[in-house]
Order: C-alpha cells, then sequence, then structure tokens
C-alpha cells in the first residue's frame, strides 16, 4: 500500500501557517506543491537536482524561527546523498527533509532508481546522525506525521511511500528571479 | 604544511572583509588554503561554518541562506570549481548572489600532476558560467578584490569568483 502523491502533499502543507516555507525539487514535487496551492513560500525547483536539501538547510539556518520542509523526490535526493552527511552535522531544529520515495524516476518515463532495489533512505539519514528518521507507508502514518511538522523541534527526515503514478503536471511560476524575489519579500528580508 | 612566501597575513584580512560584509554562513570544503580562514570562521559564534561533502552542496547552501535574508560564502580549491558547474545554474537563474574564494592549485610549483588540469581550466569555465572573475596574486591585493568582489555579489546578486593565486598560498611540502 503506498500513498497518493498528491494528497500526501495536501496533507503536509494543509492549515501551513506562514511560518512554513517549502521547498520543493525539480518535477514531480514541484507540481505537487503547485497542485496544493501556490503560496510566495513556496521556492519552486525547476532544476538544481541533488540540491534541494541544500537549499533547505541555507534556509533553515538563516531563517531559525520559521519551519523548512524540503520535499522532494527519491531521485533527487540519491543525486545528493552528501547532503544529508552535511545536515547531520548542522542539525538545524527547524528543518525537515521529506523524501517522497516512488522507486521510479517518473519525469524521464519511469525508470527504477536505487530505492527500487533495496538503497534504504531512511538508513541512510538515520546513519547520517540525522536524529529523527521516519518512514511513513500509510494513511495513518501519513496523518500522525503531518501534526507532528507542525510542531517540528528537532531535524528531521521522513521517506513517504507515494505510488508511481503520474497526476496531471500543475506547472508554476518558473522564472527564478521572481520566485526568489516574492519569497524574500514574504519573509521581509 | 605550506610555506609561508608574504608578508601581509592575507587570510586573517580575508576573514575581516567577510566579517565587514555581514557574512553569517561559510560553506567549505576542507582545503590546505584555506585552513587559517576556516579556523577563523570556525572560532566566531557569528558564523556558521558549514563544512560540505562537495562544493556543489555550497552552491545550493548559498542559494537557501539568500532566500531566508542571509549572506554566505563559499571557500573551496580550484578542483572544487568542476564539481559547482551544473549547481551554478542555480544561481544564474535565479540571479542568486554566489561568493567564492578558490585556491589555486596546478599553476605553481605544482607537485602533483592531477591538479593541473581543472586549475588549469577554472578561469574559462568561471566565466563560461557567468561569473565575474578576480586574480589575487599577491597577498597585498586580496582585501581590497575582496571588498569589490563582495559589493558585487551582493549588490548586483551576481556570481563573483576572487582566486588565489597558488603563488599567493605556498608551495606544498611534499614529504614521502
Amino acid at each position: 500500500m503506498s500513498l497518493d502523491r498528491r494528497a500526501a502533499m495536501a496533507a503536509l502543507v494543509v492549515d501551513r501557517g506562514d511560518d512554513l516555507l517549502v521547498v520543493p525539487g525539480l518535477g514531480s514535487t514541484t507540481w505537487d506543491l503547485a497542485a496544493a496551492g501556490d503560496d510566495p513560500r513556496n521556492f519552486y525547483l525547476w532544476g538544481a537536482m541533488g540540491g534541494t536539501a541544500m537549499i533547505g538547510l541555507g534556509l533553515a539556518l538563516a531563517q531559525p524561527d520559521k519551519r523548512v520542509a524540503v520535499i522532494t523526490g527519491d531521485g533527487d535526493m540519491l543525486m545528493g546523498l552528501g547532503s544529508l552527511a552535511t545536515i547531520g552535522v548542522q542539525r538545524p531544529p527547524n528543518l525537515a527533509v521529506i523524501v517522497f520515495d516512488n522507486a521510479v524516476y517518473g519525469e524521464t518515463g519511469g525508470q527504477p532508481s536505487h530505492t527500487k532495489n533495496g538503497a534504504d533512505l531512511v538508513g541512510m539519514a538515520r546513519a547520517a546522525g540525522i536524529p529523527i528518521c521516519l518512514d511513513v507507508g500509510d494513511e495513518a502514518a501519513l496523518a500522525a506525521f503531518a501534526g507532528r511538522l507542525k510542531t517540528l523541534r528537532e531535524t528531521l527526515f521522513a521517506r513517504v511511500a507515494i505510488s508511481a503514478d503520474e497526476p496531471p503536471r500543475v506547472l508554476p511560476e518558473k522564472d527564478g528571479v521572481a520566485l526568489k524575489r516574492r519569497f524574500r519579500a514574504a519573509l521581509g528580508v | 604544511m605550506n610555506a609561508p612566501t608574504q608578508t601581509v597575513n592575507w587570510p586573517d584580512k580575508l576573514f575581516d572583509t567577510l566579517k565587514r560584509a555581514g557574512i553569517a554562513q561559510v560553506g567549505y570544503v576542507p582545503d590546505a588554503g584555506h585552513a587559517r580562514l576556516i579556523e577563523r570562521c570556525r572560532a566566531d559564534p557569528s558564523i556558521r561554518d558549514v563544512v560540505l561533502t562537495t562544493e556543489e552542496e555550497g552552491v545550493a547552501l548559498a542559494a537557501g541562506a539568500w532566500l531566508g535574508g542571509q549572506r554566505a560564502v563559499l571557500l573551496m580549491q580550484s578542483s572544487g570549481v568542476g564539481n559547482c558547474i551544473n549547481m551554478l545554474s542555480l544561481a544564474r537563474t535565479c540571479r542568486f548572489p554566489m561568493l567564492m574564494f578558490i585556491t589555486m592549485r596546478g599553476e605553481w610549483e605544482e607537485f602533483n600532476p592531477w591538479q593541473v588540469p581543472m586549475g588549469s581550466i577554472v578561469e574559462p569555465v568561471l566565466k563560461l558560467c557567468e561569473a565575474e572573475v578576480y586574480r589575487a596574486r599577491e597577498a597585498g591585493e586580496v582585501e581590497g578584490l575582496a571588498e569589490r568582489a563582495v559589493q558585487q555579489a551582493f549588490g548586483d546578486e551576481r556570481i563573483v569568483a576572487v582566486l588565489l593565486s597558488q603563488q599567493l598560498i605556498g608551495r606544498k611540502v611534499w614529504t614521502k
């Protein structure tokens, strides 16, 4: 049993409040976040594969009073595995790295990813020193996790098992300068 | 160990420049040429030092810092520039300030030929990435170039690289 990706994204960002900043990864998680509703506190990525978690780290260190959720796919996380070790050293209490894992590269034709063949992202995050590492596999776990995200107090990693279907793309703004400016304006920086 | 070749203590001057510029995050892959500057940053409670596993992480880190209203710099060796190329697209697309101080290898009394291929293309590659590139050959010019680089990176939201010549760093003493 795996979760519907759009429903999972909606559950994580519903009633988000002004203090949640979200950085989705290029491709499907960016479409998922756009589908859940636009917000100036979303910094959509259309590129920078492998860098999503590190953007979240820089942001979390700069904004310690906000919650930062990186919500990306298994392919992006696999490209930036070293960043788990880097985050494991910094451990900002306001950072959550959430991986929607469908075990395929959906944007490129559904080729199997490493997680399909046993790569264990939760185990890697734990071994990198991230204090809280969760494997979210069903509706009940997702609901509990969404609640936990609202009171984030320690660096957290979560793998969310999603199904490999591809819902229709919902494309947000792609002008990087515009996305950057509105994000900073929303934070008043 | 590096042989001191200059009288001006350029790493400390560079540190002072970073302090005046209000740098809050410093991303680095450990590097002998930057050892003193890294030590100063690590000892300063108002600077968050972020040790990276690869330099491209630093490009993404600096982008995130700027999104959150902080200034970051990246410290790396010339070989690290190659690791950054694709991630610099993030800075180019979104015009993130990207200030890099790069210690050069492969150009002066280099004992390791494996450092030469990347070292020799750092400057043209950075220019292809639309970076403004400065080069400090003498210790006395580091601070002035760094000041200019700070203004340009954060004022104009650009990629700016200051190359610190291998002459400045000193020859790496190689003992078997």
